[in-house]
């Protein structure tokens, strides 16, 4: 039998279109800028921060470091820091919780129900960015502060307070992180929602399910995505900040990357460094191991 | 207003929904006998889908009511409806399973041990084997059938179908409307389908309504529709037809005569929708019969000296277009039995037909209207 028609096995090796052809050269140069970057700026320090971290720990800044594979600086820094590391999961793990709850309805609301006032309200999320992260941390000082409103408001409903202050409390470090990172919580929420087609909606309710059952078995799983997102980008920098700790606590609310910036300034580069890798595969760990439990290992 | 006994009947009474200025449905009394496979059809816009949104309680009428049997069902809301609709995007659950998008209206009502009947159901649309699969894992046609047995498995006292095959190529439609229709007859539902394919509707369909603008211009059994249309509209959206101006004479028995163009047509009265003054004279194009020789008959009606302008052969039938001496374009098909060789264009011809081929309608409507749509329809 002749044909005129090709069979397709032999279109890749003629159309020069395909990755076959010339095509898979122009992907590989696209790439070159951020792979370059990437190399220069994370490959490169990483590396450089794995090996510090086994540096030898009595080095100092006069005397010079040496290498000396010295794994117990792992074990000084877990054994040592595990309180920081414990507040800082947990207060993240709060933060995150509370930006969750704070976040989803907002999100929910500017999707499905904010109509013409959408854009506005995204742009009301996004407007704290227009303001340096220190200002606005530091403005909630003023708002928690001893003589502010707040602190009166609850004093008169007799809410008890320790020693009757907010600041230099574990509530003023989870405020501070649950108000800086909500809009990281907020937009992929928010993209998540935007994009479930509410036909499935009425189909559900079409389906004998009520508006919250419909809710449940429809809406939440399909945004889930969202929620995954939003939680890691709430939760990964909220457990590694020291900013809401510095401005907003005291020693004894001591998060892990307060410590860690303690022991850069004083010096103790082996130790800082053995203190970031820990936390860093700790996250990832954690990252892991949630992604996999939430279903949405298509986000890795 | 009395209400009807004798089961489940769908009965929209005076609905009309206005969105805004603009009226989708408009003052619309409709009723859907229990068991029927009812049409719904009509160009878009013309408020088919809006009428069974309203039935799925998806969109609240402005003004009327909805009843279900003897139930006022109006404001209802649509989880709690005996009615189940099966969505033109099929609005498949994407991150739920095939058996369990299929249980999920079963589940919702608290029934729990929902497997047996769901892979019932999935054998009856002849996808037993795929309960695992994923919406996206699954062609079109098999989506759709998903769609309804997703519908159907909860027994919904009039079952709701917009536009479902739609989405499918046209030998997918054709097997999935005879499934559907056999599948309707399997389970004895009340099904209103909503459909801008009038072939589609009067294939599946008991009873086809035909809806322009938000009224419904003429209803019936599929083929009373298309033999004795009630309005331009009908006759040119279902299917096609050559309307040709005249004007009655008289009556003469139970027979009109008409004069077109100086030639007298005869019409049986019962198929004249006015009896005096200037009409539309309407005929199908398959029942026009071209002589080319002229030997004209008492029986039938004719039409002399047309000049042939175009031949269109598609192997089963041959489509001609005839100018008339008054200027005026006809057209004709022919089964190409081959009981006479094909004609060509410059010939010249006779249109003949029967008289009780012929339908009135009133000269006052629009000759053209629904040709556009009906174009865009298909």
């Amino acid at each position: 039998m002749t044909t005129l028609t090709r069979t397709p096995g032999d279109e890749t090796a003629e159309d020069p279109g395909t990755p076959g052809g010339r095509g898979r050269w122009t992907g590989y140069l696209l790439l070159l800028p951020g792979a370059l970057w990437l190399v220069l700026f994370f490959a490169v320090p990483i590396g450089s921060l794995v090996s510090t971290s086994l540096y030898d720990p009595t080095g100092t800044l006069e005397t010079g470091y040496r290498f000396a594979f010295d794994v117990g600086n792992y074990i000084d820094a877990i054994s040592t820091y595990a309180p920081e590391f414990g507040r800082s999961l947990l207060y993240a793990g709060l933060a995150t919780i509370f930006a969750l709850l704070l976040g989803y309805p907002l999100a929910y609301a500017i999707s499905f129900k904010a109509g013409r006032w959408k854009n506005l309200l995204l742009v009301l999320v996004i407007a704290p960015f227009f303001t340096s992260f220190l200002i606005r941390t530091l403005s909630w000082k003023l708002i928690l502060a001893d003589q502010g409103w707040v602190v009166d408001s609850l004093k008169f409903l007799h809410v008890p307070l320790s020693n009757g202050r907010l600041l230099d409390t574990p509530v003023a470090v989870i405020t501070g992180l649950t108000y800086n990172f909500l809009p990281f919580m907020v937009l992929p929420l928010y993209a998540s929602l935007e994009k479930i087609d509410h036909r499935l909606i009425e189909a559900a309710g079409d389906l004998y399910a009520s508006p919250f059952q419909g809710f449940r078995k429809v809406t939440l799983p399909l945004s889930m995505p969202g929620v995954v997102a939003g939680t890691l980008l709430t939760f990964i920098p909220a457990a590694g900040d020291f900013i809401n700790k510095e401005l907003l606590g005291s020693p004894q609310q001591s998060m892990i990357g307060n410590r860690i910036q303690g022991l850069f300034e004083s010096g103790s580069y082996p130790a800082a460094s053995a203190l970031s890798v820990t936390l860093m595969v700790l996250i990832v760990v954690m990252v892991i191991a949630y992604i996999r439990r939430a279903g949405t290992e298509d986000l890795l | 207003m009395a209400a009807r006994s004798g089961g489940d009947d769908l009965r929209l009474e005076s609905v009309t929904k206005q969105f805004g200025p603009f009226t989708a449905v408009d003052n619309l009394t409709l009723t859907v006998p229990a068991g029927s496979f009812f049409a719904l059809l009509g160009p878009s816009g013309c408020g088919k889908t809006t009428t069974l949104r309203m039935v799925a309680g998806l969109e609240d009428p402005t003004v009327g009511d909805i009843y279900l049997g003897q139930e006022r069902i109006t404001s209802l809301r649509p989880y709690k409806r005996p009615v189940n609709t099966v969505f033109q995007s099929y609005a498949l659950f994407p991150h739920l399973s095939v058996e369990d998008n299929v249980a999920f209206g079963l589940k919702r009502r608290g029934r729990k041990d929902v497997n047996a009947e769901v892979e019932r159901m999935l054998e009856l649309v002849e996808l037993a084997g795929f309960a695992k699969r994923r919406p996206a894992q699954l062609s079109g046609g098999q989506q759709q059938r998903v769609a309804l047995a997703r519908a159907l498995i909860n027994s919904p006292q009039v079952l709701l179908l917009d536009e479902p095959l739609g989405a499918l190529d046209l030998k997918l439609r054709r097997q999935m409307q005879i499934e559907l229709k056999s599948i309707q007859t399997e389970v004895g539902l009340t099904f209103v389908h909503v459909t801008h394919d009038q072939e589609e509707a009067m294939t599946m369909a008991d009873t086809v309504a035909v809806m322009h603008a938000g009224l419904i211009e003429q209803k019936g059994a599929p083929a009373d529709l298309y033999d004795n249309p009630a309005t331009t509209f009908v006759a040119n959206f279902l299917g096609q037809s050559n309307l040709v101006e005249g004007e009655i004479r008289r009556a003469e028995g139970d027979e009109l005569e008409v004069d077109v163009q100086g030639m007298t047509i005869r019409v049986p009265a019962e198929r004249a929708r006015v009896h005096s003054g200037k009409v539309w004279v309407g005929v199908r194009p398959e029942k026009v019969v071209v002589h080319s020789e002229a030997a004209a008959t008492d029986a039938t009606n004719s039409l002399p000296r047309g000049r042939v302008i175009d031949v269109s052969f598609s192997g089963v039938s041959t489509q001609y277009l005839v100018r008339m001496p008054w200027g005026q374009e006809l057209t004709v098909f022919e089964q190409n039995t081959g009981s006479r060789p094909l004609l060509h264009v410059g010939d010249e011809v006779d249109l003949r037909w029967r008289p009780e081929h012929t339908f009135l309608l009133d000269a006052a409507q629009d000759a053209s209207a629904g040709v556009q749509d009906a174009l865009v329809g298909t």
